[in-house]
């Protein structure tokens, strides 16, 4: 029974690494871009929420619906501004301008907030849920994060595969020129995906904070790297493989620190990973593109 | 007469770093002579050269060989390690602290090159954003492996252990690396004069390990992997002499940076120090090593300079940082400064044109 409750929450943690993973993949994958500002999103989306519920009382959907619209609106303006006037210099220079909103981000929340840790209240309340008789206890915020990954997850796939904007996506990620030839407007695409991308951040912002309520300005950044570590881990750039990295991902950590050290579960996780690009280079569910000479 | 020496564009521009290097040495240190300097900069003298060292490696790696590094930190933090348990371990030994301070850098850059020519092994099968994320993963393994790391000496000789501390130390034994605690109690014995010797002999290294038959196999395999495959350059080879080049230099940084405080945690060499020695490379520009130079200075004083906004100064580096990106990668103003460059050196030549007509009775 404890390797079905560290199951759990491993699926728990990694569904939230699923979920930022997902704003990392889909932005590479159109923009080709890292885009190290999105972990910082996260903590944007959770000050907001933090915000609404405990300042304004307001009721937690209302909360996340905020944070999902600022972040939103944010991911945007971040593109627009920093991003959009960077589109045909070297991915060096768009990286460190990315590096350059996450520092900015990080100060910015610094400034408005103050670094003092805030509690975050959970969004789900603090109940469990016993099974078996009560040898296994699994709390709302788990269930309810699992939930909301596969609710995405559906949801992201029929959006890409079957909506025009999503079949636009899949075409800019392709061949941008080509796709420009055959009318689709480039420039709104990448702006949908990263609006898309940040409002998902905020979600998992709220829901691991729900999980960890220890809220400061850089509350997204050791997550968001997880999440960079779990979209390269499932082939970055492809929707399931960032979902099946995060999960991956989360179970891994999870079980390092039950089996074997708390303190070295992080340098299980990206040991695992440097083992598993060494047997498949381009990640598990990568595509494997073969040069031409 | 007198035989004209030619050189090399690539020759003269590297002889140009070092003269700037060494006048900068001599003006900063009659100032410190002196005692006409803020004692603030004074305090930043070592960790500069250290940086200086740090960006001038990791343009090595991402200037000429072409591969992203996200865990340059990490082989500064091998570096560190191991020199200074070397330096302390060696404290009864050898009185002479320079020479402690020499043997320091000299381990820590043994120890980086093994683990630099270790994670050069999957390097070699990856590329891009791939290797980058290898890179940052290594850096985080070595930062969490550092932070549970135990090393004690006693009459015995040194213990290690890992996770917690086992080391079993006889009495009078002295702990050197306790845990997420690093190192406490070294010996400040890194100066601003070792700092200045160690930045010369990294230029020294890259230069010539640039401007040699080598550094030309390094930047063809940049330019065109397949191309310089196909003469006959042996890919692995020449990327992996690169890459631990680069983390020799990185493991001698780390000692260096160390021994300029009394004590020393692996936290400190984290991701973000990783990606603030990237800033310096990229905004000094690939391959130039001069303009790392520059800008590892200049960004590690501006914080200090922007003490007077307070709260705001980070928010400024941000914005400072974003925009000097926007900037330099502006199409527009990139084409006038084309027009510009273009214009001085059509004078040049027409200036250079009428004196040969002149007057030539120098040579």
């Amino acid at each position: 029974m404890t390797f079905l409750n560290y199951l759990l929450s491993g699926i728990s943690l990694g569904s939230i690494y699923a979920i930022i993973a997902l704003g990392y993949t889909m932005v590479y994958g159109i923009a080709k871009m890292l885009n190290f500002a999105h972990g910082d999103v996260i903590m944007v989306g959770s000050y907001i929420c933090f915000f609404a519920v405990s300042r304004f009382a307001l009721p937690p959907v209302v909360g996340v619906l905020a944070a999902m619209a600022v972040c939103t609106v944010l991911g945007i303006l971040v593109e627009r501004l920093a991003y959009k006037p960077l589109r045909a210099a070297p991915s060096l220079a768009v990286l460190i301008t990315a590096i350059g909103v996450s520092y900015f981000l990080q100060n910015g929340a610094q400034l408005l907030w103050t670094p003092n840790p805030k509690v975050f209240p959970s969004v789900v309340g603090n109940g469990r849920l016993a099974l078996f008789g009560g040898q296994l206890t699994v709390s709302y915020v788990t269930l309810v994060t699992i939930a909301s990954c596969v609710v995405i997850m559906i949801a992201l796939t029929l959006f890409t595969g079957h909506t025009k904007m999503g079949k636009a996506m899949r075409a800019c990620s392709e061949d941008k020129g080509a796709a420009q030839l055959m009318g689709i407007n480039v420039n709104s695409t990448i702006s949908v995906t990263f609006a898309i991308g940040s409002g998902l951040a905020a979600v998992a912002g709220v829901l691991l904070c729900s999980a960890y309520p220890n809220l400061v300005p850089t509350t997204g950044s050791m997550p968001g790297i997880k999440a960079f570590t779990a979209a390269v881990f499932g082939g970055i750039g492809s929707i399931p493989g960032a979902m099946l990295g995060g999960i991956l991902l989360g179970v891994i950590e999870i079980f390092a620190k039950a089996y074997i050290s708390t303190q070295l579960s992080d340098a299980v996780v990206f040991a695992v990973l440097i083992i598993v690009l060494l047997v498949k280079p381009a990640g598990l569910l990568g595509k494997k593109i073969s040069e031409k000479v | 007469m007198k035989k004209k020496i030619t050189l090399t564009k690539y020759t003269r521009s590297s002889f140009l770093t070092y003269g700037l290097v060494i006048v900068a040495y001599v003006i900063l240190q009659a100032m410190v002579l002196t005692g006409s300097i803020s004692s603030s900069l004074k305090g930043m003298l070592v960790p500069i050269c250290a940086y200086v060292v740090m960006a001038v490696s990791l343009n090595l790696t991402v200037g000429v060989l072409g591969e992203l590094s996200l865990g340059h930190a990490g082989f500064m933090s091998v570096g560190a390690f191991t020199g200074v348990i070397a330096a302390i371990a060696l404290e009864g030994i050898i009185p002479v602290g320079w020479l402690r301070l020499v043997i320091a850098m000299a381990v820590g850059a043994a120890f980086a090159a093994v683990a630099g020519f270790l994670i050069g092994i999957p390097v070699l099968r990856l590329k891009g954003d791939y290797l980058a994320i290898v890179t940052l993963a290594f850096g985080e393994i070595i930062k969490s492996v550092l932070n549970n790391f135990y090393v004690g000496m006693d009459s015995d000789g040194l213990h290690f252990s890992l996770l917690s501390d086992r080391t079993g130390l006889a009495e009078g034994g002295r702990m050197i690396v306790n845990g997420p605690m690093g190192i406490t109690g070294i010996t400040k014995l890194s100066t601003f004069t070792a700092g200045f010797v160690l930045v010369m002999l990294t230029l020294f290294i890259v230069f010539n390990l640039v401007s040699s038959r080598s550094g030309r196999a390094i930047k063809s395999i940049r330019d065109n992997r397949i191309a310089a495959e196909s003469v006959g350059i042996n890919v692995t080879k020449y990327r992996l002499m690169a890459f631990v080049t680069s983390a020799a230099l990185a493991g001698a940084a780390g000692p260096l940076f160390a021994m300029n405080y009394s004590n020393i945690i692996a936290n400190k060499f984290d991701f973000n120090t990783s990606i603030l020695i990237l800033v310096f490379v990229v905004l000094g520009g690939l391959g130039n090593m001069l303009g790392s130079i520059i800008a590892a200075a200049a960004l590690t004083i501006l914080p200090e300079a922007l003490r007077q906004f307070a709260d705001y100064r980070m928010l400024i580096y941000a914005i400072v940082l974003i925009l000097v990106m926007l900037i330099t990668n502006n199409p527009t103003l990139a084409a006038w400064s084309d027009v510009i460059r273009e214009k001085l050196r059509g004078a040049l030549r027409k200036d250079r044109a009428s004196a040969a007509k002149g007057g030539d009775g120098h040579e």
